[in-house]
């Protein structure tokens, strides 16, 4: 008989609001308190203290609007955020300042997360959709410039870009982006050259959610649908469906691969965490506390393997914290 | 400028040592670079040997080596962006690119290594590089930065022959820092693009033959071949047809970096086409030498193997025409190279044109040339990033139970006023729409509380999500509510049937519901907890569509053969349930209050006008209500206001509107008993059958 499984680590209440994005920071050394950022529908941000349990800050800057992105550059003292007002704000949190630094004016009117990707030190890409619903758009941080600007090709009616991810090979080779698309493909772009690479069509209905795997070079993706689809890029840099996996209810917000890609969760409408095996997509466990939707998973970033923490953010104005498969 | 000019031409005495040469290492670049050369002219020309003359060389060499020259070309594009002179530019160009020489001639048989050419050019080159990390540095912090004087340096060094010395340094290092990173392939595009035209071959060439592969090639040129004309006839005319000295990387260099854009991708198919022409002219396979027929003849291969289906789709025909003739002139030929060079292209071509009928196969014998040449087409071009998929061991993960995880169900409302008061969560709604009929059917006596409140909310209801079957769901419940409380429900939704401010959807909704209401509370057999309608609901529930009539027509038939076919049988049918007649006490309240208002028309809403689509349906629903309202007490009334009705609208121009009213009369004849048609309705009934005997009045 298989163990039931587990409840929460801790739970942390308090956003007063739906909590919308989540991002760790564990990674740095003793006396660093490890930290969790959470976006939330009322345009706060909220630092959590993970030793005691309570909000270190609360960041606000976005209008009262809300907030649905939220992620370190570099440390925990330089913070992105993205709101649904229009802007992605660019923080300097260190000696407990609380300053909006830079900001970049998107223009985009959807729920698209931006992704970011560190070339170099001090140096990032981060991808956004852009004004023009069809658009995504890579601009260079900190220094705002615009790189390019990816346009599907006329006639290809993919709708809006819903979900991206910016990675590359390794450092220093070609950054590439990967784009779940309002019709349900995939289209992956090259950056530098910014054309298309390929496109495959993984769901019926809008990508909710992607993540990618750039060592094994294989993907993942959600929608409103029942089912996830796995998909691979080959030496060709061509996508292919590798597999589908049916859910039990319909619609995932969120998919998360642990870094170390073991496992990776996702965050479902039907209010429950699900947890699988990376290599073959085996179902570990459904993790069932929330109340409402769940807009959103993540792990930490913990330098040791033991204390890893899962964290999901819901609906029901809750953030979850898990401690599973942290020893595997 | 003239205070170091003196300071240059002072003797050796007196020169501080460390104040003098600071002032040339770091004083404007440009001014001493010029007041440098020409020390070091007069010093030639008046010097005396062994006088100190050593001097302006000897700073010239530190001068270099300090990375001055950097400075000097940052010097002049910042100057350019704010429009400098072009003389002084022109001759600082001159200065630079001819300093070797220069110096040469100068000091004859003493020229220090560093103004040897071959140790020059580098230098340069990271002078180049130096400038250019300077220039990525500015746009990085948003100052536009003017680069065409290091394109004119580089061009003029290429034309001077010194393609390998700098661009040795340069490609490398260009592709490197464009791998990942588009500000630099920004910064090394408009390098090549500002290079002048008459330099352009050279710098393209020296491209060309020092990338190290078509991907790296695409990064450091861009689109340079569709923006410039030069450009574009060195890479598609002279280094294909005209050069044929070029090594197989190079071509392949050429012809991959073609291959890697779709603006360029038709350049790829010119140079095909083209190519093809020189390979199957018979005069260039008698007259040029064998050398450059292979070359040729690597090149398609090469082509061919970076087309896709669709392309090769395009040029199919073409392909075959130039390979008949080719293979035609290659056998002609008395050179058994040749003849077999032939024999491999046409082989392939035929390969790539044929994906499932026979190919072309000729008997020769296989050498390392023919080897070659094949593998080209079985090349697959090559892209940037190999990915490996490691093998992992099984997964070591335990998994927990799941058997809970089982399908999420919203909980419906239990109560009908729960359904009134509306909710905000969409999931909530959405279950109240698909559980509200069988909810109303359950609580009649809390339905009749509300049942007008009720019957108006889902008139108005609009969709707010996305539900399948969500008209039919409405629908469903609307029926339900007006046959739990028929006439204030009736009373209504006939009355709102000719208000203001409905859509004209509305009111044909009012009209379907009310038809399946009376069918329901007509017929004994849904008196049972058995689904109300099945097939006959979805034929009755007419959105509009073109069609619409022939399915009322063919319902309207169906009843009445149904019809026709009881009476015939007469006792012999025995209706197996006997429950009474619901709709006899309510049919007048389904049927007047529908026929009264229909010549009267209001601001938005004109039955005898525009609105034919209406009237069609409400002559259509008129005709079903008093096909229902058989052995009901009204029916004889009914049956005596519908041929007034009819009789108002004979001549109506819309067929559907007339079509309707066929079905009227024929239902009253159904359900009207013989003897009341007779007594009470003689003259009207002989009105009509004298219309619809074709009399004309």
């Amino acid at each position: 008989m298989a163990l039931p499984p587990p409840d929460p680590q801790f739970v942390l209440r308090g956003t007063s609001a739906a909590v919308h994005t989540l991002h760790f920071s564990c990674g740095g050394p003793e006396p660093d308190i490890p930290l969790l950022f959470s976006g939330s529908e009322n345009g706060f941000i909220h630092v959590w203290n993970l030793k005691t349990h309570r909000v270190d800050t609360a960041l606000d800057g976005h209008g009262r609007k809300s907030v649905y992105c939220v992620r370190t550059m570099g440390d925990k003292d330089r913070l992105l955020s993205q709101g649904r007002d229009q802007r992605i704000c660019l923080w300097d949190l260190a000696e407990g300042r609380t300053a909006v630094t830079d900001s970049v004016f998107t223009e985009h009117v959807g729920f698209c997360r931006c992704s970011l990707l560190k070339v170099a030190q001090g140096r990032w890409l981060m991808a956004m959709a852009a004004r023009n619903l069809d658009e995504v758009q890579i601009l260079e941080l900190p220094s705002k410039t615009s790189v390019c600007t990816l346009k599907p090709e006329v006639g290809a009616k993919l709708g809006m870009p819903m979900c991206l991810k910016l990675w590359q090979l390794n450092c220093g080779s070609q950054p590439v982006l990967l784009a779940g698309y309002e019709d349900g493909s995939v289209v992956l772009w090259n950056v530098s050259m910014g054309k298309t690479l390929s496109q495959l069509v993984c769901h019926q209905e809008p990508v909710m959610s992607l993540d990618f795997d750039s060592e094994k070079a294989k993907g993942i993706s959600g929608s409103s649908e029942k089912v996830l689809s796995i998909w691979s890029l080959n030496e060709q840099q061509n996508l292919q469906v590798y597999k589908t996996h049916e859910l039990v209810n319909a619609g995932i917000s969120d998919i998360t691969i642990r870094p170390d890609k073991k496992i990776l969760a996702t965050a479902g409408w039907d209010h429950r965490i699900r947890i699988f095996g990376w290599k073959k997509l085996r179902p570990l466990a459904v993790l069932d506390y929330h109340t409402a939707t769940i807009h959103c998973v993540s792990f930490s970033d913990h330098s040791n393997a033991q204390e890893r923490l899962l964290a999901a953010g819901s609906k029901d104005q809750r953030i979850s914290v898990w401690s599973i498969y942290a020893q595997t | 400028g003239a205070f170091l000019h003196s300071l240059a031409r002072a003797p050796g005495a007196a020169r501080p040592e460390g104040v003098w040469q600071r002032c040339f290492l770091e004083g404007p670049p440009g001014l001493v670079l010029c007041v440098l050369l020409e020390a070091l002219d007069s010093a030639g020309s008046v010097r005396l040997p062994g006088a100190g003359g050593g001097a302006p060389p000897g700073l010239l060499s530190q001068f270099l080596q300090e990375g001055r020259m950097s400075a000097l070309l940052w010097e002049v594009c910042q100057q350019q962006a704010q429009a400098g002179c072009p003389e002084l530019q022109e001759a600082l160009l001159n200065k630079i690119v001819c300093l070797p020489e220069h110096v040469s001639n100068k000091l004859q048989g003493k020229n220090p290594p560093v103004f040897f050419p071959q140790n020059y050019f580098p230098l340069l080159g990271g002078a180049v590089l130096q400038l250019l990390q300077k220039i990525s540095d500015s746009l990085r912090g948003g100052l536009d930065c003017s680069i065409s004087f290091v394109s004119h340096v580089l061009g003029k060094v290429c034309i001077h022959g010194r393609q390998k010395e700098i661009l040795g340094v340069l490609v490398p290092h260009l592709t490197d820092l464009t791998k990942s990173d588009c500000i630099w392939q920004r910064i090394c595009w408009r390098l090549v693009e500002c290079v002048p035209d008459r330099w352009m071959e050279a710098v393209v060439l020296g491209f060309v033959q020092r990338a190290p592969g078509a991907d790296a090639l695409s990064r450091l040129l861009g689109n340079l071949v569709v923006k410039n004309k030069k450009a574009q006839f060195v890479v598609t005319q002279k280094m294909l047809l005209l050069q044929y000295s070029h090594t197989t990387a190079v071509l392949q260099n050429l012809l991959g970096y073609l291959s890697l854009d779709n603006l360029r991708r038709t350049l790829l198919l010119r140079v095909l086409q083209e190519l093809l022409e020189t390979w199957s002219s018979n005069s260039a396979v008698k007259h040029s030498p064998p050398e450059q027929q292979l070359y040729i003849s690597k090149a398609i291969l090469i082509c061919l193997s970076h087309l896709k289906e669709p392309e090769i789709e395009s040029c199919r025909q073409e392909l075959l025409t130039s390979m008949m003739q080719g293979v035609k002139c290659h056998l002609d030929s008395s050179l058994p190279q040749v003849r077999r060079l032939g024999m491999v292209v046409a082989e392939s071509i035929s390969l790539k044109i044929n994906t499932e009928g026979p190919v072309l196969k000729f008997e020769y014998e296989e050498d390392d040339e023919t080897r070659e040449l094949k593998s080209f087409l079985a090349q697959t071009p090559p892209f940037c990033d190999v990915f490996s998929i490691p093998e992992d061991d099984d997964d070591d993960l335990i998994p927990y139970d799941m058997s809970e995880d089982k399908e999420l169900k919203t909980k419906a409302p239990v109560y009908i006023r729960d359904c009134i008061e509306g909710s905000e969560d969409l999931d909530k709604w959405e279950a109240t729409i698909k559980a509200l009929d069988s909810l109303v059917r359950k609580n009649p006596a809390a339905v009749r509380e509300v049942s007008v409140e009720l019957a108006k909310i889902l008139l108005h209801l609009e969709e707010k999500t996305c539900i399948e079957g969500f008209v039919e769901l409405r629908q469903r419940a609307q029926v339900a509510v007006l046959t739990t409380d028929p006439i204030p429900v009736a009373k209504y939704l006939t009355s709102q049937f000719y208000s203001l401010n409905y859509s004209l959807r509305q009111r044909m909704d009012i009209l379907d519901v009310l038809v399946l209401a009376a069918q329901e509370l007509s017929c004994p057999k849904f008196h049972g907890k058995t689904k109300p309608y099945g097939a006959q609901k979805t034929s009755i529930q007419l959105l509009p569509r073109s069609d619409s009539s022939k399915d009322w027509r063919r319902i309207v038939d169906e009843r009445i053969k149904g019809k026709t076919r009881r009476f015939n049988m007469g006792q012999s049918h025995v209706e197996l349930a006997s429950s009474p007649n619901k709709f006899n006490s309510v049919a007048g309240h389904f049927f007047f209050p529908l026929i009264q208002h229909f010549d009267r028309p209001s601001t938005t809403f004109d039955l005898l006008g525009e609105d034919h689509l209406v009237l069609g349906r409400l002559v259509h629903t008129l005709a079903i209500l008093m096909y229902l309202a058989v052995n009901t007490v009204a029916v004889t009334a009914m049956g005596k206001a519908l041929l007034e009705f009819v009789w108002a609208l004979r001549f109506h121009t819309d067929s559907y509107v007339r079509q309707g009213l066929l079905s009227c009369i024929s239902s009253l004849l159904l359900s009207v008993p013989v003897e009341r048609i007779l007594a009470d309705m003689t003259e009207e009934l002989l009105e009509t059958q004298s219309w619809l005997g074709g009399k004309t009045w």
